[in-house]
């Protein structure tokens, strides 16, 4: 075993101190803390109040995805997909299997597309929904918010367990369409809870949107600049709420979305409270492209019958699919070398790369402003270390 | 006690009881939760928590966020090498009686990410386990079963007696050495006092059988 | 998005820098360009700030491992054997000293197009993994590559906080290189069979291990 000898930069947080020869004071926030979304640390230094230098560290949920997956065949890595950003399985399911289409020239019939929509969107509603939730909490609410959230979140595991036969890993996509099709009375059921959610949607908005609380702690803080976002490459909600309009959905036009009209929400401060509002916003625009999906969906196989599993083994070659995950840009990137297991098997964790700017937005901010710009970030440990 | 001496006192406004039961009553209906979710199994424990199941009719009011508050440990989800250590210094801090939970397929044996070179195989290796909830990720209603019978066996413990609890018992250890990160693994590899397992049994030719030894 | 119109570009205007197109077999149609370590930073910065290309937004920075290969051929030769000149079979073999290879996406934000696809790769797998780190063209590969160096041990020049991403600050191997081998820490095993079986059977034995 070659191990390298390199220079290591040797990160210690010797003891600083501000001007006026005042000491500056050090603390570690996590791995266990009730507002970091899991296992995440950051190490702060802190002037008073103020933040001087914050550096993240990773890596206590890194459970090796990726070497596990080049001992895996291809279809054997679907359902470790669900655990990478565990609160969207589908989406997740639907980008690995996206990839490896590519990859492998697959195609999907129609109503596997839109079976792979109504999945991703009510995916996205109830992620954003549970985001807003977790957003408030830490800003200091006691979980009112979480509750009224989750219990969303339960009417839309119930559909996922009837479709997927589990509420949260379903393992729902295969390579050329779904693996199930819809049980009988499911549209109906889920054409209910859809035609629900604008009047809970409008019961956030009543409580949260025009809240002095929330306005106050959340309105011009953590400002992230569209140059920024652009440059340390920020996508999802996250940079649309500095006004960069990129939504993977319109710009590569991947599945069949570009048969449903929805709008896209912009952002132009780039604070918190901008990123809260365009979630906010995006749920409606689900719930719009849900209704146009149920009411069009036809009928035909759901995988393509072409497609033979066993003995699967694309030709050699590399392909990278990408698609407008509930939480930014979500890539994985395959290299076959004609064997049943893939060479290089990648992901592009949207949670981590939305990470590269934390420092920038949290310095100059208090510590208590570094909890509501993390949770406006919307990271999930499982695709930050995968 | 008699029970019908029981009735006839209660009758007349008499509660009788023993020590244990009541001792054990006051710690069953409030086990208090540390705030410890790793990944996805944390995710079920808080819709564990939430309305539809709520958590909080059965003692577990609040999740402290300080393992010094709590009284019960549950932990959910894969716990990787890098936060083993962190993991023993909580439970170290817990004050007794102190139980822990190992919940989900990760945190028993490594679950599906056992081939990872990363993933402690089990959190049993550094800390006592009480209760282990099989399942990737297990409902919200397997972690409620899991609960009552935990609250069932603090119930039945003696005070007095070989079979007392751990913090009854002065000869116990309450607080377990924290590994330190090594070269190329986590040094101890486990507790040998705490977890011994028995060795695979190496199959004969033709057999797949192992057992323990 | 023409690989060849781009590659004509770029070797216009950054003088000296070797380009080289590596074609994709696979039906996904994703050509990529491999540049040398010399210029990759001025090609980077050509490709971000031409107006037709405008690449701002650096997707996803990856590493590939490429182990070394032995390679055993038959020569003929003719040599003296036993005073008399005859044909001899002899055999050859070499060894390729293998390579890290990092691959970046690159799309435009501005212009919504792409993707294109970058690829370096280094000397060998020993000592010469330097590279020039792309963080300063974007932002976005900074934890990117800090991740390649610390799960492949490709060294960035000129990033500025390289520095163990994942494991631990103490921790000396390089996981997703293809000849780690994992810690011993398969003592029980309940049904024990195929890969399983040998790994506890080496475990036992004391043959696997540090």
């Amino acid at each position: 075993m070659s191990t390298v000898t390199h220079p290591t930069a040797h990160f210690d947080l010797e003891p600083m101190t501000g001007p006026g020869n005042v000491q500056l004071l050090e603390i570690s926030m996590g791995p266990q803390h009730p507002s970091t979304h899991g296992v995440f640390r950051m190490k702060v230094v802190l002037d008073g109040e103020r933040v001087v230098r914050l550096k993240p560290v990773f890596g206590f949920l890194h459970r090796n995805h990726e070497k596990i997956a080049e001992s895996e065949t291809y279809l054997g890595s679907m359902p470790y997909t669900d655990r990478l950003d565990y609160m969207c399985p589908l989406t997740n399911n639907w980008a690995y299997a996206l990839a490896v289409e590519k990859l492998a020239g697959i195609e999907v019939p129609e109503r596997a597309e839109y079976l792979r929509v109504i999945a991703g969107e009510l995916t996205r509603l109830q992620n954003h929904a549970c985001l807003i939730g977790f957003l408030m909490q830490d800003l200091g609410s006691s979980g009112t918010p979480l509750m009224y959230a989750f219990r969303e979140r339960e009417k839309i595991l119930d559909l996922f367990e009837a479709l997927t036969g589990a509420r949260m890993m379903g393992n729902y996509m295969r390579f050329g369409g779904c693996r199930v099709d819809l049980p009988a009375g499911w549209l109906e059921q889920a054409g209910k809870v859809v035609a629900d959610f604008p009047r809970f949607l409008d019961e956030y908005e009543r409580l949260l949107v025009g809240n002095e609380i929330l306005m106050d702690r959340t309105q011009e803080v953590g400002v992230l600049s569209r140059e920024l976002a652009v440059s340390a490459g920020i996508s999802g909600p996250m940079a649309r709420a500095s006004g960069v309009d990129y939504d993977i959905r319109k710009v590569d036009r991947y599945s069949i979305y570009d048969r449903f009209t929805f709008r896209v929400p912009l952002g132009s401060h780039g604070d918190v409270y901008d990123r809260f509002m365009v979630r906010l916003l995006e749920m409606r625009e689900s719930v719009g492209i849900l209704q146009q999906a149920m009411r069009d969906i036809p009928g035909g196989p759901i995988v393509d019958p072409k497609m033979k599993i066993r003995g699967f083994r694309p030709k050699p070659g590399e392909a990278y699919g990408r698609i407008e995950a509930p939480k930014g840009e979500l890539g994985f990137y395959l290299v076959s070398d004609g064997s049943p297991n893939p060479y290089r098997y990648r992901v592009r964790p949207p949670s981590l790369i939305n990470l590269t700017v934390l420092e920038d937005l949290c310095v100059g901010q208090n510590v208590a402003d570094i909890v509501a710009i993390l949770g406006s970030i919307d990271i999930v440990m499982g695709e930050v270390d995968r | 006690m008699d029970e019908t001496l029981k009735n006839e006192l209660s009758k007349q406004g008499i509660f009788t009881t023993s020590l244990q039961e009541l001792y054990n009553w006051g710690r069953t209906s409030s086990i208090w939760p540390l705030n410890f979710g790793l990944a996805c199994c944390a995710i079920e424990m808080i819709a564990a928590t939430m309305a539809r199941y709520d958590l909080a009719r059965f003692g577990a009011e609040v999740f402290r966020p300080s393992p010094r508050q709590a009284d019960l440990m549950i932990v959910a989800g894969t716990v990787t090498k890098k936060m083993a250590p962190q993991v023993v210094r909580l439970y170290n801090q817990m004050p007794e009686p102190k139980y822990v939970i190992s919940m989900g397929a990760c945190a028993i044996s490594g679950g599906p990410f056992k081939q990872g070179y990363n993933v402690l195989k089990g959190i049993d290796r550094y800390i006592p386990v009480d209760l282990y909830i099989p399942g990737c990720p297990p409902r919200p209603e397997a972690l409620i079963d899991a609960f009552m019978v935990l609250q069932k066996r603090i119930g039945e413990q003696p005070l007095t007696g070989a079979n007392r609890p751990r913090h009854l018992n002065a000869g116990e250890p309450s607080e377990f050495p924290v590994p330190r990160f090594g070269e190329h693994d986590l040094e101890p590899a486990k507790n040998p006092d705490l977890w011994k397992p028995p060795l695979v049994q190496i199959a004969q030719a033709g057999t797949d059988e192992s057992g323990n030894h | 998005m023409n690989l060849e119109t781009i590659k004509s570009e770029i070797e216009a205007n950054v003088p000296g820098c070797r380009l080289e197109i590596v074609a994709n077999p696979s039906p996904s149609g994703q050509h990529s360009l491999r540049v040398d370590g010399e210029h990759a930073v001025d090609v980077a910065i050509f490709l971000r700030d031409a107006s037709g290309l405008r690449f701002d937004f650096c997707s996803n920075v990856t590493g590939i491992d490429w182990p070394g290969k032995e390679l055993t051929e038959k020569v003929k030769l003719r040599k003296l054997v036993d005073g008399a000149e005859q044909e001899v079979e002899e055999i050859r073999k070499t060894t390729t000293p293998g390579s890290l290879e990092v691959v970046y996406h690159l799309y435009s934000v501005e212009k919504k197009h792409g993707p294109i696809t970058l690829r370096m790769r280094t000397q060998d797998r020993d000592t010469g993994v330097h590279l020039p780190s792309l963080t300063p063209v974007w932002r976005s590969a900074e934890f990117q590559e800090r991740e390649v160096f610390d799960l492949f041990g490709v060294v960035f020049d000129g990033h500025p906080d390289l520095r163990r991403l994942l494991m631990w600050p103490g921790f000396v191997d390089h996981p997703m290189r293809r000849d780690y081998r994992d810690p011993d820490d398969c003592e029980y095993e309940p049904t024990a069979h195929d890969a399983v079986l040998q790994r506890a059977n080496r475990h036992r034995s004391g043959v696997e291990g540090r």
